[in-house]
């Protein structure tokens, strides 16, 4: 079973390598000329006035949570997809149970605005 | 042979839960403990728990490291801030801590070392498969499974509570 | 076992995955990525009426435009590498490489072609065929998230960190569609190896497009948003953001980003042929009809067998430039979304219709048994 995995292992390290070739070959090839005003991050043509790192709305908080949940119901969804066929009757229940539940669960989400984007 | 590749993934786990402690930016510590994810989703692989591993990859490093970014940001912690370096007042609550988890390892590296490890039990070809997990997770622990949707729907209900109640 | 003795067998696996990863690799980075950059432009300049990429020449000679693709590659690893003041200068080098990676290793489970039996040999034209297929396709996509969110919280730049903010939300959103969606053919072909799916589908009648319908718009479109193409590319909305979270990139590494979302779109036209469009199979006609056409007396199987497997690789590159096309045109016949929508698209309407689609999708597969 371990060498099915050597063809991932393989493509892997390829794939890091072109990636790191890629970025010191720029790093190398280019040309350095920077001087102070250049270097500044691009603000449309002002110095920078604010810092970028401000905090940030909690909506986005919102979604990560909500997503690894969603993220855990589908991975276990994946398992009984394949064995569907297999369990018959019995596994339509108890996925249909589980679903209810998160079901209700995303009801709630949706009533009190969670999915809202504003 | 299974040795031949375990040392070497588990001195890249290692290696990178290092960098995780001595970061000093917060997102390079958790580039590098999505890193060090992919060194643990290896040693399942080793251990024949090839379902486990891609959950490994998913569940934690692609889904709860999202949010570990999500927070980083949200409470803005930049890589030179003050507030990230120890400061005076919490660096003796720092060592007690550290000496407390040495104490809690050397305890467990003492029973290792005194177990004998017999030669690898044989495992069938079909095991830790994506079939295998699933069959018995669907049929002799159904109720663990329907109890995590319980679980799940607790987490939507808190998650919501907590982000969509107006503080003004 | 003897740790530096190695059979035969597997020193022929060996090189057999060795030139599996060769091909995908040359098909990928060497054809597709290049070649897509002059596409683009050329289908947009034919769809708008202009005459499009035309400049670069060599003695007088443009070759419609694709010389551009040379200059393109030339300038790119000419250009200064510029790291903004302030910005994390390791994170900012390391986020095309997380970008990138991810996007060429998504190959290691997608299957390219059939079984083959070869002088002897069978052949699996896919690099590694790991029982968990699909869903090692969906974590290491899954990885693909942090390149953006670390490029734009690197870079110290408004326009980065807000783009990043926007591709994270959009994409992990988009995470989760994207695996409910498919579980419906899943639930059909009762596997998740993609080789088996394809191999499912030998059939016509039997096509995932036929049995999914819904399942196939859905992921379709969940896969243009995690793509984050117009019309849903808000992460780099050039008229808000400048250029979202690559802002501050330049050069080589640019092309980086570039390179992981063209990779990306040949990753999504290729599983949805998988999945939904028989593969490699032609309609109507069986594998086997393709062997036994060709195994004439001198020919002998095995050349038979290889002939079928360039004709199939043929016929599912072709499949995949089909919907490489179907991308393409979406991109430039839709305006943008507004990022409101994009978020409602996700979370009220392609999530509790796949939903549905799974619960409808086993109660007709139990109601059929």
């Amino acid at each position: 079973m371990l060498e099915q995995y050597l063809g991932v292992a393989i493509l892997m390290a390829i794939s890091c390598a072109i990636a790191i070739g890629m970025v010191t070959a720029t790093t190398l090839l280019g040309p350095k000329r920077s001087f102070p005003d250049k270097d500044e991050p691009f603000e449309c043509g002002e110095s920078q006035i604010v810092s970028p790192y401000q905090r940030f709305s909690v909506k986005f908080y919102l979604v990560a949570v909500l997503f690894i949940l969603f993220d855990i119901e589908a991975v276990f969804l994946f398992p009984w997809a394949v064995l569907y066929q297999r369990l018959g009757w019995f596994g339509l229940i108890e996925m249909i149970v589980f679903l209810l539940i998160l079901g209700v669960g995303l009801m709630y989400v949706w009533v009190r605005g969670g999915l809202d984007w504003e | 042979m299974e040795l031949l590749i375990f040392y070497p993934l588990a001195a890249f786990t290692v290696l990178l839960a290092l960098g995780v402690v001595f970061n000093n930016s917060p997102i390079g510590s958790a580039v590098s403990l999505i890193a060090m994810m992919l060194g643990l989703s290896g040693i399942f692989i080793v251990l024949h728990a090839h379902f486990l591993a891609v959950l490994q990859i998913i569940i934690y490093a692609g889904a709860i490291m999202v949010l570990f970014m999500f927070v980083i940001m949200l409470l803005n912690l930049k890589g030179d801030d003050k507030a990230w370096k120890i400061r005076e007042r919490n660096l003796y609550l720092s060592i007690m801590t550290g000496v407390m988890v040495l104490l809690a390892l050397y305890k467990m590296i003492d029973k290792v070392l005194d177990t004998t490890f017999g030669e690898g039990a044989d495992v069938p070809d079909t095991f830790g498969t994506t079939v295998a997990v699933g069959t018995s997770l669907f049929t002799e622990y159904v109720l663990p499974f329907e109890i995590a949707s319980i679980l799940l729907l607790a987490a939507m209900v808190g998650a919501v509570v907590l982000a969509k109640t107006k503080v003004d | 076992m003897d740790l530096f003795s190695f059979t035969d067998e597997f020193l022929i696996d060996l090189g057999l995955t060795l030139l599996k990863i060769g091909f995908i690799l040359a098909v990928t980075v060497g054809f597709f990525a290049p070649v897509l950059t002059w596409v683009e432009r050329k289908q947009s300049a034919i769809m708008q009426d202009r005459i499009g990429a035309n400049r670069a020449d060599i003695m007088g000679f443009t070759a419609l435009g694709l010389f551009h693709i040379i200059a393109d590659a030339l300038k790119m690893f000419a250009k200064e590498d510029f790291i903004p003041q302030g910005a994390n200068r390791l994170l900012h080098t390391l986020s095309p490489i997380i970008a990138l990676v991810p996007a060429l290793l998504t190959f290691a489970v997608v299957p390219f072609g059939g079984k083959y039996e070869l002088w002897g040999h069978q052949v699996n034209l896919v690099i590694s065929d790991l029982d968990v297929g699909l869903l090692f396709v969906f974590a290491i996509a899954s990885l693909a998230t942090y390149g953006y969110v670390v490029a734009g919280w690197s870079s110290n730049n408004n326009w980065s960190l807000l783009g990043s903010m926007r591709t994270a939300s959009q994409m992990i959103s988009y995470e989760v569609t994207m695996g409910l969606t498919i579980i419906g053919v899943l639930m059909v072909y009762g596997t998740m190896q993609l080789d088996e799916i394809g191999a499912a589908q030998e059939n016509f009648w039997r096509w995932g497009i036929f049995l999914q319908p819904v399942g196939f718009l859905m992921f379709l479109t969940a896969s243009i948003a995690e793509n984050k193409r117009i019309p849903f590319d808000n992460p780099e909305a050039e008229s808000e953001l400048v250029a979202g979270y690559f802002t501050e990139y330049s050069g080589l590494k640019f092309g980086m980003f570039f390179m992981a979302e063209f990779i990306e779109m040949v990753t999504i036209g290729a599983i949805v042929t998988i999945l939904f469009f028989g593969g490699w199979h032609i309609p109507f006609i069986e594998t086997q009809d393709i062997i036994d056409t060709f195994n004439f007396s001198w020919l002998g199987p095995s050349i038979a067998n290889l002939i079928t497997m360039g004709i199939q690789v043929g016929v599912f590159f072709a499949k995949v430039c089909f919907f490489i096309f179907i991308q393409m045109t979406i991109r430039w016949t839709l305006p943008r979304f507004r990022y409101d929508q994009i978020m409602k698209l996700g979370w009220k309407i392609l999530l509790p219709l796949s939903l549905v689609n799974i619960v409808v999708t086993g109660i007709v597969i139990m109601l059929l048994k």
